[in-house]
């Protein structure tokens, strides 16, 4: 009796598990253009296009665009087996020096990090994000000074008012030292000026929450965030803090996002560098998920800063 | 008495079918064992290699580690003084335990003392329930809940040591519970009739006798909680505000040695300096831990007595 109850109850139990399985499953077929099993089946017949497995990690704000792209490149190429992992830029980074996986996504530049020989690794500029200072929706304030930026981020102006807005304490939203955003930020944004301590969080949603809900606030979040009114973008001297302005160079707080392979790429690595490159991608999904085409950037910058007119 | 054992003793060795199967179980459970042992020794021997790579090195000094508050890892001569994090591993724990503790201890006193039929019924699946519960669901909540009402009810911007203290004593209060109930049971119920026949009331027997009784595996109980407090990362870095400040105060941001490893863990390239001091913090969580379970160790050790 006890036996076949509990027979019962681990039959129930897979039972679950294969029915949960099977939803994934479905969705995933119905989510890629092409039905998977489809594809499956032609490429049992012939082999055409790309074959062979891609490891790829890094950066956790990357990984969304690169596990799409994997996912298109995937239904056209068959026998690729893509893997997209996050872990943060600085795991893949080290990760691919060490050769442990074929691309290594980062949102700052290798030189930037210690520890990382930046000379054996080939940078692959793939998208670009604008980041833009962002507050709380009622402080009152459309448009900031990049010296009243400074002086808000380290702690000299203390009030909204100061600044013409609300009567309302500043709370300063920050990200960890070690992460790229915040990196990109102080760079372009403060002039490399060490921020204030505030409240920090990593996750860009986690600081977007807080940021809509904490009367005041103010932090920096990528373009890709700003897609409703919790939050309102701050322009900086005036500019606009949008996808025309970055790609013209008027708007100064951006970052790429860098794909790096140790070496030259070849096979199938070389392949998916190109597909991520090319106008299906760049034009569509990147613009989809709130990135800035690299290619259509009209100014570029050195692992220095150094801004330059794109020849 | 002897002959007969022997002669039990044989007969089943004799057959080999049952001697094989002894064998098995015993080859079975011992390697289950093995496994076991190595698993924490090698955590053990890889976090401490990995955690006094940052001092051999010599970017920083263990002393300046242990207690300078100044931690600068990106800035042009990086300082990586950890007290801050220490302190506030430590003050979230002790805090949390002082909430979590009176308030497990009465619940598993409301459930074998008073109100053993119903109360056992009402409480256990809550604290199973408790237990259930995810940390990012935890934290999850505090963060929508817990911040806002801080906000609101006594100022400031909500991130602080009392958020995380709230949410640490929430998670906490089912492992204390169901020790301390298990403690409190295990009394012998001769104790009780012996305190009755004296004349003793129900919470003069409950205060006088069956509590310090139990003193020393309720202790234990507080401090599996607090081992388990001192441990939780994703829940508190949610709604500590993680600034690496020494908070003045309990309305203050603070910052924990998990919170700090969790934020910047990703961001950090494999042997870098920053990296390096991460693992540091991991070997002083695990040295702290160990300290844990040494006292508890000596509180189970009297108590055998």
């Amino acid at each position: 009796m006890k036996k076949t109850k509990l027979f019962i109850l681990i039959a129930c139990l897979f039972a679950t598990i294969g029915l949960l399985a099977a939803c994934g499953g479905g969705s995933k077929d119905s989510s890629s253009n092409n039905g998977n099993a489809e594809s499956k089946e032609n490429s049992k017949d012939e082999d055409k296009g790309n074959s062979g497995s891609l490891a790829i990690s890094g950066s956790s704000a990357m990984q969304p665009l690169v596990a799409a792209a994997a996912e298109e490149f995937k239904s056209k190429n068959p026998d690729a087996d893509i893997q997209v992992n996050a872990g943060g830029s600085g795991t893949g980074l080290s990760e691919v020096s060490e050769g442990t996986v074929d691309i290594g996504n980062s949102d700052v530049f290798a030189e930037e990090k210690d520890g990382i020989p930046a000379d054996k690794l080939t940078d692959h500029k793939v998208a670009v994000v604008g980041m833009a200072p962002v507050v709380h929706p009622e402080a009152g304030v459309e448009d900031i000074k990049k010296e009243d930026l400074k002086k808000v981020f380290t702690g000299k102006i203390k009030n909204w008012k100061e600044l013409g807005g609300k009567d309302q304490k500043i709370v300063l939203v920050n990200r960890p030292d070690s992460s790229g955003t915040r990196a990109t930020f102080v760079k372009y944004g403060l002039d490399n000026e060490t921020p204030a301590e505030g409240v920090t969080e990593d996750s860009s949603n986690t600081v977007k929450k807080i940021i809509s809900e904490t009367e005041g606030a103010i932090g920096y979040l990528a373009f890709s965030y700003l897609t409703d009114d919790t939050v309102k973008a701050l322009s900086v001297d005036g500019v606009k803090a949008d996808d025309e302005n970055v790609q013209s160079g008027k708007f100064p707080i951006w970052a790429y996002q860098h794909s790096y392979t140790k070496g030259e790429p070849d096979g199938l690595a070389k392949e998916f560098l190109d597909f991520m490159m090319s106008d299906d991608i760049q034009e569509g999904l990147m613009k989809e998920q709130g990135y800035i085409p690299a290619s259509k950037m009209e100014v570029e910058r050195d692992a220095e800063g150094k801004q330059t007119e794109k020849k | 008495m002897q002959a007969a054992e022997t002669t039990a003793r044989t007969r089943l060795l004799r057959k080999s079918k049952k001697w094989n199967s002894e064998f098995r179980g015993k080859l079975i459970v011992m390697s289950a064992a093995l496994v076991i042992i190595l698993s924490t020794l090698s955590i053990t021997i890889f976090l401490t290699v990995k955690g006094i790579q940052s001092f051999i090195t010599g970017d920083v000094g263990i002393i300046e580690f242990l207690t300078s508050t100044n931690w600068n890892p990106t800035a042009e001569n990086p300082q990586f003084g950890a007290f801050s994090f220490i302190f506030g591993s430590l003050a979230v724990t002790l805090l949390s335990a002082i909430i979590a503790g009176p308030l497990g201890i009465a619940g598993a006193i409301f459930m074998i003392e008073i109100a053993p039929s119903w109360g056992r019924r009402a409480l256990q699946p809550v604290i199973e329930l408790l237990v259930g519960i995810p940390s990012v669901v935890y934290g999850f909540i505090a963060l929508t809940v817990v911040v806002p009402f801080i906000r609101n009810t006594v100022g400031g911007t909500g991130y602080s040591l009392l958020a995380g203290v709230i949410v640490l004593s929430v998670m906490i209060l089912p492992t204390i519970t169901s020790i301390a109930t298990d403690a409190i049971r295990s009394q012998p119920e001769d104790l009780r009739d012996g305190a009755y026949a004296l004349g003793a009331t129900r919470w003069q027997m409950i205060r006088k006798v069956i509590l310090p009784a139990a003193k020393p595996a309720l202790f234990t109980a507080i401090i599996l909680g607090m081992a388990r407090a001192f441990g939780e990362a994703l829940a508190v870095q949610m709604v500590i505000g993680n600034v690496r400040n020494l908070p003045s105060g309990i309305l203050d941001p603070s910052a924990t040695l998990t919170s700090i490893i969790t934020l910047n863990m990703g961001h950090t390239t494999y042997g870098s300096a920053e990296n390096n001091t991460l693992w540091s913090m991991g070997l002083v969580l695990l040295a702290i831990s160990f300290i844990f379970i040494l006292i508890i160790r000596y509180l189970s050790t009297r108590r055998n007595a």
